[in-house]
């Protein structure tokens, strides 16, 4: 029993810590969104890339676009930045057209592209003065933002190096460090992990984190590799073929299987076998198999949340319950079924295009 | 927004983008080795044909007492045995090549580095990119030529003695601007190789590919055409039919209309006789007996008026269309 209460408890600290991270980037109505599209289309030739997208993003959030790579996630951001025209509806950054309205756009919206480069025979310092200078700072002004900005990175050891010898992780951050010179409202990052080694993609996380505290800024993220970036995104929206599946917090995402089914771990002092007997007899179990992971404990699976009556069950036949958790369908696993079922629906959208 | 933040914005300079990116491309071409390479190859060039003017320069001084020109006769004249060691000829012939090196991987290099969406996503246009690009290029490339006609006629006045005179000067300053335009066709024409592929290779060779038809083969081609479409026979017309329709073709190359531009800004002697077939047999008699006489400069402009028209139409043409090119293509690799 007294396992039971720690694990509740446990639970209870997460989820009053997620609701506490929710209540920051909740839906605001009224509010109006730093980033905002509403039927947001791109096509080339037939191939549909970005497909009617609503998306609000709303000031101080970080949001995650996840989905497999093809799913128009640089599309978005391309279009975003007024760099690439939509095809239909409209994008509104900072309540600007970026279509009509790039340059202003530019100049307030800081952006970190899909495997950045920079110009190999030039230092690090002089990569971004280059930046510095193409928003219109004197030397004086982008010389004292830059060296903060290296320090933040923590590129100044090597600022003065050539590009051309940096590291991809080291390009990553100095791609960061590039977005933020002209000391943006919006951060658009476009897969800032790729490429980069598990160590380094924690640490640049926390680094995009605490700048993106420290600048007060909005931030769009795409990526494709969801268990990477879940953590630091206050929203995430799940992108597959061009359109939104999902959007919303991780926990409303986990939290909201689809189908309303449940997994449930199930453990009794004793015999295991018994445990089995009594949870067969419930109603609605659809499998039921040993969890290798902790002997004894049985993994049950469910049409519904069955909680309630295996405690009834398991303590009318006597059984001194050990363990009862309910399982949350991971953010991987709802993502997977998005993505596959994004996938079976896409078919015909693959063949249309060839 | 509020109206002081409107303010603001609109206080704060108007950064001129192309300037900028000018300013940096043009650091990293005067830095760069393929500029030390190209000068000395320039350098190199030059030199034959500056030995072989001065030294007939100095065989005809006794009789040259009077002799017009005789300062532009040092970027003119060759040997006797080696008529093509000329210095108007080297440069008609090299100076495409520096258009060609400052313009083949203007673009493509961007884009397979990565740099390209960092820098259109900086508040720019997207044709300050090209605008400044191709001003940077242009510039390092008068740069160059400046710095070689300077060193000619430097020699020309320390070694032999001779003083320009001031329609001289002129007259070279002229043909200077014509030669900048010139590489400026060849520097746009490699501009929109590299905006149109994604390999700076293929644009290179491409780019070195029409520059050595042009070079080599054009003329082979406007005789070969005039022989098949329109071939001389006995009669006088038909001959002057045949060398009129040759001269039509090769003035589709853009290094002919620059090499007659060019002779007759450099020598004032050179008339219309020098430039254009005659169109009939009268005006060939005619030509024949006209007395050699010195063209003032603006007689010499009209001369060549058609082909510097037709020269900046080329290069506005190639410049415009990869500035089209460049604003419809995705950013993306």
């Amino acid at each position: 029993m007294a396992k039971v209460t720690a694990k509740r408890t446990d639970r209870q600290r997460a989820a009053a810590a997620t609701r506490e991270r929710d209540a920051r980037a909740a839906y605001r109505p009224g509010e109006e969104p730093v980033i905002r599209t509403r039927g947001l289309t791109k096509r080339y030739g037939t191939l549909t890339a970005v497909d009617r997208l609503d998306l609000d993003i709303y000031e101080g959030e970080i949001f995650g676009l996840l989905g497999p790579n093809g799913a128009g996630k640089t599309t978005t951001v391309l279009m975003l930045l007024g760099l690439s025209e939509p095809s239909g509806g409209e994008a509104r950054v900072l309540g600007l057209d970026p279509t009509r309205d790039a340059l202003e756009v530019k100049r307030k919206v800081g952006y970190l592209p899909d495997s950045v480069g920079f110009y190999d025979d030039m230092t690090g310092r002089q990569n971004l003065r280059y930046t510095a200078y193409l928003n219109g700072m004197t030397r004086a002004e982008a010389d004292e933002r830059i060296t903060v900005l290296l320090e933040q990175v923590g590129l100044t050891e090597v600022a003065d190096r050539k590009a051309g010898t940096y590291s991809r992780g080291m390009l990553q951050r100095l791609g960061i460090a590039d977005a933020l010179v002209k000391s943006p409202e919006v951060l658009i990052l476009d897969e800032p992990t790729i490429a980069i080694d598990p160590i380094g993609v924690a640490e640049l996380l926390e680094l995009i984190r605490g700048l993106v505290r420290e600048h007060r800024l909005t931030v769009l993220l795409s990526s494709h590799l969801l268990e990477q970036v879940q953590h630091i995104c206050d929203r995430v929206g799940i992108f597959c073929a061009g359109r939104l599946m999902a959007s919303g917090t991780v926990t409303e995402l986990m939290g909201a299987p689809t189908d309303g089914s449940v997994t449930l771990e199930v453990g009794v002092e004793g015999d295991p076998t018994l445990a089995l007997e009594a949870v067969r007899a419930l109603g609605g179990v659809t499998a039921m198999e040993p969890d290798e992971g902790q002997p004894g404990v049985l993994v049950v699976s469910a049409g519904r949340d069955l909680r309630n009556e295996v405690v009834a069950e398991l303590t009318r036949r006597g059984l001194p319950i050990s363990h009862l958790v309910l399982r949350r369908a991971g953010l991987e696993a709802v993502y997977r079924r998005y993505i596959q079922e994004c996938e079976e629906r896409g078919g015909g959208r693959r063949e249309r295009a060839a | 927004m509020t109206a002081a933040t409107n303010v603001t914005a609109r206080l704060r300079r108007p950064p001129a983008g192309w300037l900028v990116v000018a300013n940096k491309e043009f650091g990293d071409h005067v830095t760069s080795i393929r500029f030390v390479v190209l000068l000395l190859i320039l350098a190199a060039a030059i030199a034959p044909p500056l030995y072989f003017a001065a030294g007939t320069i100095r065989d005809l001084a006794p009789q040259a007492s009077g002799q017009p020109a005789v300062f532009l006769a040092l970027f003119t004249l060759s040997s006797q045995d080696l008529p093509i060691l000329r210095f108007d000829v080297f440069v008609g012939l090299l100076a495409p090549l520096l258009g060609i090196a400052f313009g083949f991987d203007a673009v493509n290099v961007e884009r397979t580095e990565g740099t390209l969406p960092r820098l259109v996503a900086q508040p720019i246009h997207r044709d300050d990119v090209i605008n400044g690009k191709f001003a940077a290029g242009l510039t390092t490339i008068a740069l160059m030529l400046g710095a070689l006609t300077l060193l000619v006629a430097g020699f020309g006045i320390f070694r032999l003695g001779i003083v320009p005179s001031m329609s001289e000067v002129v007259r070279l300053l002229v043909w200077y601007l014509l030669t900048i335009g010139y590489v400026g066709f060849w520097l746009a024409f490699a501009m929109l190789l590299s905006v149109a592929l994604r390999r700076a290779a293929a644009s290179a060779l491409i780019a070195f590919g029409v520059w050595f038809f042009f070079m080599v083969f054009w003329s082979l081609v406007a005789t070969l055409a005039a022989t098949l479409l329109a071939p001389a026979t006995a009669a006088p017309e038909q001959v002057l039919g045949n060398l009129q329709f040759e001269q039509t073709i090769s003035r589709l190359s853009p290094a002919t209309l620059y090499q007659e531009a060019s002779l007759v800004l450099l020598n004032p002697v050179a008339g219309s006789s020098n430039v254009s077939v005659p169109g009939s047999l009268g005006e060939y008699i005619q030509a024949q007996q006209q007395i050699q006489s010195l063209h003032s400069l603006d007689q010499s402009l009209l001369l060549v008026w058609p082909q510097v028209v037709i020269l900046i139409a080329l290069t506005v043409i190639a410049f415009a269309a990869s500035y089209v090119l460049f604003m419809r293509q995705e950013v993306r690799a």
